[in-house]
């Protein structure tokens, strides 16, 4: 069983950057780091072929400048290969023209099942995965808690609002996972080592045969209007525990009458 | 040009309609003339509870006979749109389902989506989504450039459900078009995790813990705080991603928002990611070793403590009462 797992590279999120005052988008001049969300989805695919006993788990991601400080992340994880498609017209891209983008990058490598994450730790937008089922033609279930695969048919533990539901989706399918599904793995030093040298096809998006207005500034079809400060929230009262602070809680509680 | 139209994404179970969808109706009421709704299942048990709080039609789409909805109701959305029947504006809740409608309608009719959106506001003829960014530091107003339907994921909590005292709202069939292959998933079981509380969401007090209880067994003091107070248990990003208590227990950007009278985070030091999950709350208490932690540039009281020694000495005074 093929798996492809679509990975972001985001800037580090203990330094989160800031706004392009020009283009009221995200400065992107940092080193970038594989998206911890995605590591559940790296993790999950290694687990599923690993039980499956045989294929492959390759990544996919974009990004305008040609990183791969993240894929090498993934890779030394235990991943195949990535086609990392990689385009200066790609920066400024929304979740739709980044689904575009994926699926035509997915469709090159033609899987038994995608992987996403449910959403990333920058943008979170949190469609990306059911535009890449769309575009595909897949079916998808997202949100999934425990995932297995069983020759052609995932069986996947879905969230819902109460509790969750056993969702059947036959392959190929697209599923998203939530953080915390499996424990990924350290990457090993024979795994950081090796995974130097697996194969990263860089594309652009003419190898893809995406016409670049569709994709980048001009594909996302959103303008900022307006970047205001929020209203700020004061620091209130701080209390060094000296043995009686619980008090000062209860007493905090008690004036707002909600015990 | 302009909307006049507004759809709302309704949610349901048991007849009774989610809080998201009263809240979506309550604002898109005051933008639009027309407010109406499409859900998956049972329109008829809920066509009353949705007419009074603003929606004149209720589309129903069928059952869904164990199949999942958002591929469905997508597919009705852009069939109606395609035979120039639809809204000019869709309205999702940032749900497990409101996302996979508005993911599944965005690709289908090439539309732009606005997600993690707090607010609405009219531009001319158009609508602005009003999302924040920075853990909640600057706020930024989005629209979109292209022709057609425009698609909204909204945040629960962002606006107040309210009664507009409205007649049942009319009940109405929306075709779902060819699924092709996208509607293969199947719901086999459904299963309800009881959980004694009020829901995360719902609750007037919040106990959430995070990195420092230590280790997964102290997360226990926080259930057993929450249940003193009546109140829900939820978590920070950090211990959720170290497996300690599942997805469903998250607060922040990427969980679930809430905003009860009191938010008592233990131990959560308030990265920018958690804030914007809890900031809105009407009275914050945090308690964490670290004076320098962020969460207390934002709490009304602030214990600059060990979590270990304040929280059993506060779950004692609460059951001594």
């Amino acid at each position: 069983m093929d798996v492809v797992v679509c990975v972001k590279q985001i800037p580090d999120p203990a330094d989160p950057g800031e706004l392009n005052p020009d283009t009221k988008t995200l400065k992107r001049d940092t080193k970038l780091i594989l998206d911890e969300s995605d590591s559940y989805g790296v993790e999950m695919a290694l687990q599923l072929v690993d039980a499956a006993g045989s294929g492959e788990v390759r990544l996919v991601s974009m990004t305008p400048g040609g990183e791969t400080g993240g894929l090498r992340t993934a890779l030394a994880m235990g991943a195949e290969s990535a086609i990392l498609v990689s385009d200066e017209a790609l920066a400024g891209s929304d979740a739709l023209s980044t689904a575009k983008v994926l699926s035509a990058a997915i469709k090159r490598s033609n899987p038994d099942l995608i992987l996403t994450a449910t959403e990333s730790s920058d943008g979170y937008t949190g469609t990306v995965p059911e535009q890449i089922a769309e575009l595909l033609g897949l079916p998808s279930v997202t949100f999934g808690k425990e995932v297995s695969v069983d020759g052609d048919l995932a069986t996947v533990k879905r969230q819902t609002e109460s509790g969750y539901d056993m969702v059947e989706c036959p392959l190929p399918a697209v599923i998203s996972v939530t953080a915390g599904v499996v424990e990924p793995r350290y990457p090993s030093f024979k795994g950081i080592m090796a995974a130097k040298n697996k194969p990263v096809e860089e594309l652009d998006l003419a190898a893809l045969d995406i016409d670049p207005v569709t994709v980048g500034w001009a594909g996302a079809r959103q303008e900022i209007t307006e970047i205001v400060d929020a209203p700020a929230r004061e620091a209130g009262e701080v209390v060094v525990d000296e043995g009686e602070a619980h008090e000062r809680i209860m007493a905090f509680l008690d004036d707002l009458k909600v015990l | 040009m302009g909307f006049s139209k507004i759809w709302v994404h309704g949610e349901a179970s048991d007849g009774a309609v989610a809080s998201i969808t009263l809240e979506l109706l309550a604002k898109a009421r005051e933008l639009a003339d027309t407010v109406e709704v499409v859900v998956a299942g049972d329109a008829d048990s809920v066509a009353a509870e949705l007419g009074d709080h603003g929606a004149s039609v209720v589309y129903s789409i069928g059952p869904l006979d164990g199949g999942l909805a958002g591929p469905r109701i997508a597919s009705a959305i852009a069939e109606a749109c395609s035979q120039g029947s639809g809204p000019d504006v869709m309205l999702c809740g940032t749900t497990y389902d409101g996302r996979d409608v508005a993911g599944r309608l965005s690709a289908k009719l090439d539309t732009p989506v606005i997600t993690n959106v707090i607010d609405l506001k009219q531009d001319g003829d158009r609508l602005l989504g009003h999302e924040p960014v920075f853990g909640g530091t600057k706020d930024v107003f989005t629209g979109t450039t292209s022709e057609g339907l425009d698609i909204f994921v909204v945040r629960p909590k962002s606006f107040v459900a309210e009664s507009a005292g409205g007649d049942s709202a009319s009940v109405s069939v929306l075709q779902v078009g060819d699924l092709g292959g996208t509607g293969t998933a199947v719901v086999k079981d459904q299963f309800v995790e009881e959980s004694t509380g009020p829901r995360l969401d719902e609750a007037n007090i919040v106990v959430s813990g995070g990195r420092g209880l230590g280790e997964a067994d102290k997360y226990e003091m926080i259930e057993k705080l929450a249940g003193l107070v009546k109140g829900a248990p939820g978590a920070s990003r950090a211990i959720v991603d170290a497996g300690w208590v599942p997805y469903s227990y998250q607060v922040g950007q990427t969980g679930k928002v809430v905003k009860p009278t009191v938010y008592l985070a233990c131990g959560i030091s308030g990265a920018t990611q958690h804030l914007v999950g809890m900031k809105g709350s009407a009275n914050i208490i945090a308690i964490n070793k670290d004076e320098e932690a962020p969460i207390f540039g934002i709490a009304d009281l602030g214990i600059v403590g060990d979590v270990h020694k304040v929280l059993p000495k506060l779950i004692e005074a609460l059951e001594a009462q």
